[in-house]
């Protein structure tokens, strides 16, 4: 019984084994990556040597020699992943779009909804301390004169005549 | 001698603005009318110096003075003389001129009006706008000298000054390096003059402001005087802006209008912060609120302005290390903080005073949906200043270069601007002072039904995408309310005043310019959003490497490689240009395009220039990528199609169309302000 089971783990890791082979084998003879595949991945990353200029786009010899190089990459079946994978260790983290979610580079992802969130919470204070209690609201009228959104004819009328009272006074 | 007169007169325009800030502050203080009045006149004569020395410099780019690094460094004899003018802007040293020149003609204007009622702030304005121009003369006295000449020692060592160092003889290369290709285009000739009248103009409002904070008069009088030229800093800024994206769409060669790169984002941020000044002093206006606030995003304009120079001008995007050893980026550091600091240190100061003189009656009002307006553009400048520094900041501190691209732009700033959107349809609905849920809802109900119902076709006709669905909702929705907003004035006035629909549209839109212009630029803004939305979303791409008669299919067009050929073009460049037919999805021949590159010898740069083929559905934008003639391949061509793109540059139009309305001047106005002010000269007099 417990050759059986051990027999079938061998059969198991070696179909495993022989299936990646095999898949390895299959993307190394693919054929040429077309220039979108490449174009697909060059456009992930940036060009180590201009500034802000992303790789699929960068119209210089060495970027198109890293495209080249990228090609060649998928021609032998590296994944999307190493090929970045491969940039970032050759030409540092600069190469990707944006900063990897570690350490200090936490900061450019979190401190912006920070001070959002610290801003509106600040404005919705200020208002609210502005704001006249509800019960005085009620018994206010608007002072200003201007367009107070209109629901039957006598509002539509009041906004006719309030519009004509703005314009009168630009007269 | 021409290069020693440009500087010289360089030299003596320093000094007088220096002395313009000088004599404004000690007639002030000293409640001297005649030394006040002498800064004035000092401040006028800044212009015409500064202009007499841009003329020497046009002079020497235009007859190929290369003795004089600067014209060596942007001119070359190949090029034609429109763009030795316009190379003027096209370097360091001479866009610091232009950039004083600019400013100068604007703070003469402005000390040109009438003061009689604002005498109190005319010393400080002065003192500001003077103060401004003579930072921008004092870089270029000092570090980026555009009259500069070569010289060369015994020892062959090339050197770079104003006057002749000991032991050399002058060096007089036989021709120069050439404008930057990238800078040959026409939307580039334009684009760098329109953002900085944009950023000189934004000066003067905050000059009003600094004046009101010194001299305590907080009421909003120097809002009144500035909204014009508020507006018309904004218009600047904003087709900067627009002209910007223009030429990186059409010589840039990637196929898109905004790369979220830093030197863009430098000119988005004062944009930002001044939109939600142009709302926010309304409230003040309107209201008597946020004097405060309007203070500090005025502050805040001024200082991103100088930032965005000192961004673009000191080096500091490429590496901190190129900061460090730029000349004018520590002076430009010192220069914004100082500033920024004492005028903080202002509004603080005044702070009691500018509390507001009344009170917010409803979170649903106008007033607090600005409100909210304005917390949407900040964030917007949090996550774009945060975005531009944060490099640096790495480097600084871990000496880690990082990119922040547009991934993270897009997802920060998606939904914040979505926001806005909604609050463009919802705004105009509610009232000055106060709005409730009800009255909102039965106002917008109609609006947002119709807006549901063309998402709901265009899900059926157009794209499953949700994203776009939401954005399209929202364009729909603003348009609508927008549109109902006209319709319903110009109806009541019908009514009242028994005019045909197309007289009481013009007098509406007539009597109250700046509401209605607003309107127009928001609806502007929608067809931006149209275009914007078109090419982020359903951009597609493909590139392939033809042979003659070869063909590439993407979306409903097929383009076929015909020819190439290789001539000299204008302007000495060599110019490799591709003949493409273009054909439709049912095989119909649609006309050709010529995508080429353009290389340039003088600075041994290519340029890729697009073929397009433009229409309201989309753009076919074609690069010609490579060519080997060597090789029987044939040429390398990119295709992109961008749906929806030209709404976008329509926008523009609609959005300058806008501006114009709601920033022309008043005749009417203006007439019962002389005949209010006659009437005040003539009571004084009895």
């Amino acid at each position: 019984m417990k050759l059986r089971r051990s027999l079938r783990i061998i059969y198991f890791v070696l179909f495993i084994t022989s299936a990646l082979i095999q898949t390895r084998t299959a993307l190394a003879q693919q054929p040429t990556p077309s220039d979108d595949e490449v174009n697909r991945i060059a456009h992930q990353l940036y060009c180590p040597v201009c500034a802000n200029t992303p790789l699929d786009v960068c119209p210089t010899e060495a970027c198109r020699q890293w495209r080249d190089l990228i090609r060649q990459q998928l021609s032998q079946g590296w994944t999307e992943s190493q090929i970045k994978q491969y940039f970032v260790v050759q030409y540092g983290v600069r190469v990707l779009a944006e900063p990897p979610r570690t350490g200090l580079n936490w900061l450019v992802y979190v401190l912006p909804p920070l001070i959002i969130l610290a801003g509106a919470i600040l404005l919705l204070r200020a208002m609210k301390m502005w704001t006249k209690p509800a019960a005085a609201i009620t018994n206010s009228t608007s002072t200003s004169g201007d367009d107070k959104p209109s629901t039957n004819e006598a509002s539509k009328d009041d906004y006719v005549i309030r519009l004509e009272e703005e314009l009168k006074k630009r007269k | 001698m021409l290069a020693e007169f440009g500087y010289g007169i360089l030299v003596v325009a320093f000094l007088v603005a220096l002395y313009s800030v000088g004599a404004a502050v000690y007639g002030d203080r000293t409640k001297s009318a005649g030394v006040v009045e002498s800064a004035r006149r000092a401040m006028l004569l800044i212009w015409p110096l500064i202009t007499l020395s841009a003329a020497t410099l046009i002079y020497l780019l235009i007859t190929n003075h290369f003795e004089v690094s600067f014209v060596y460094s942007v001119t070359s004899r190949e090029m034609p003389t429109y763009l030795k003018i316009t190379a003027w802007w096209g370097g360091q040293a001479g866009s610091l001129v232009f950039w004083s020149w600019l400013m100068s003609a604007f703070a003469s204007l402005v000390t040109l009006r009438k003061w009689d009622r604002d005498r109190e702030f005319l010393p400080w304005v002065i003192v500001v706008t003077s103060l401004t121009t003579a930072f921008f003369l004092g870089l270029v006295v000092f570090y980026e000298n555009p009259f500069a000449r070569y010289w060369q020692t015994l020892d062959g060592q090339v050197l770079t000054s104003m006057f002749a160092p000991l032991n050399t003889i002058p060096l007089i290369p036989a021709d120069g390096l050439g404008l930057n290709p990238l800078l040959r285009h026409p939307g580039m000739i334009i684009h760098p003059p329109m953002l900085y009248l944009g950023f000189v103009s934004f000066v003067i409002p905050f000059s009003f402001a600094i004046a009101a904070l010194i001299t305590g008069r907080t009421d909003d009088r120097w809002i009144r005087i500035t909204r014009r030229w508020t507006l018309w800093a904004w218009l600047f800024l904003s087709f900067g802006l627009v002209l910007g994206s223009r030429w990186a769409y059409d010589v840039l060669g990637w196929g898109g209008f905004w790369g979220w790169d830093p030197v863009e984002i430098a000119a988005l941020m004062p944009w930002l912060t001044g939109t939600a000044f142009l709302h926010s002093v309304m409230i003040q206006e309107k209201r008597g609120l946020l004097k405060q606030w309007n203070m500090i995003l005025i502050i805040l304009t001024y200082a991103l302005v100088i930032f965005g120079t000192f961004l673009t001008r000191s080096g500091v995007l490429s590496s901190v290390h190129a900061f460090a050893q730029s000349a004018i980026g520590p002076a430009f550091f010192v220069f914004i903080v100082v500033t920024f600091a004492s005028s903080i240190g202002l509004v603080i100061y005044r702070w009691p005073q500018l509390r507001g003189e009344t009170e917010l009656k409803s979170l649903l009002s106008r007033e607090a949906l600005f409100l909210l307006n304005n917390l949407l553009f900040i964030s917007v400048l949090v996550v774009c200043f945060w975005g531009v520094i944060f490099p640096l900041i790495s480097q600084l501190i871990t000496g880690q270069t990082v990119t922040v691209g547009p991934p993270f732009y897009d997802r920060a700033t998606a939904p914040l601007f979505a926001t806005l959107m909604l609050l463009m349809g919802v705004a105009p609905l509610s009232a000055w002072g106060h709005s409730t849920v009800k009255t909102l809802g039965r106002a917008l109900w109609k609006s947002a039904l119709a807006a549901l119902l063309i998402a709901v076709i265009l899900f059926f006709t157009y794209t499953k995408n949700a994203i776009a669905l939401v954005g399209f909702f929202l364009v729909a929705l603003v348009l609508l309310v927008t549109i109902q907003e006209f319709w319903r004035g110009a109806i009541g006035r019908m009514k009242a005043q028994d005019e045909n629909f197309f007289t009481a549209l013009w007098t509406l839109i007539s009597r109250n310019r700046r509401r209605y212009g607003g309107y127009i630029i928001h609806m502007s803004m929608m067809l931006m959003a149209v275009g914007i939305l078109g090419i982020n979303i359903f951009q597609t791409q493909t590139q392939g490497t033809l042979p003659v008669n070869g063909s590439l299919k993407l979306g409903n067009y097929t383009v076929q490689y015909e020819s190439i050929a290789q001539f000299n073009g204008p302007d000495n460049r060599q110019v490799t240009r591709a003949v493409v037919g273009v054909y439709d999805q049912n095989g119909n021949y649609l006309g050709e395009l010529h995508p080429r590159i353009d290389y340039y010898p003088d600075a041994q740069q290519n340029m890729t220039i697009p073929g397009e083929r433009s229409s309201m559905q989309d753009d076919l934008y074609v690069l010609l990528v490579d060519w080997q003639p060597a090789t029987a391949n044939g040429a390398t061509f990119k295709i992109f199609v961008n749906p929806l793109i030209n709404w976008l540059w329509i926008g523009a139009f609609v959005f300058l169309f806008g501006i114009l309305v709601a920033a022309w001047p008043d005749r009417e106005l203006e007439y019962v302000r002389e005949r209010s002010h006659r009437v005040e000269q003539t009571s004084a007099a009895d």
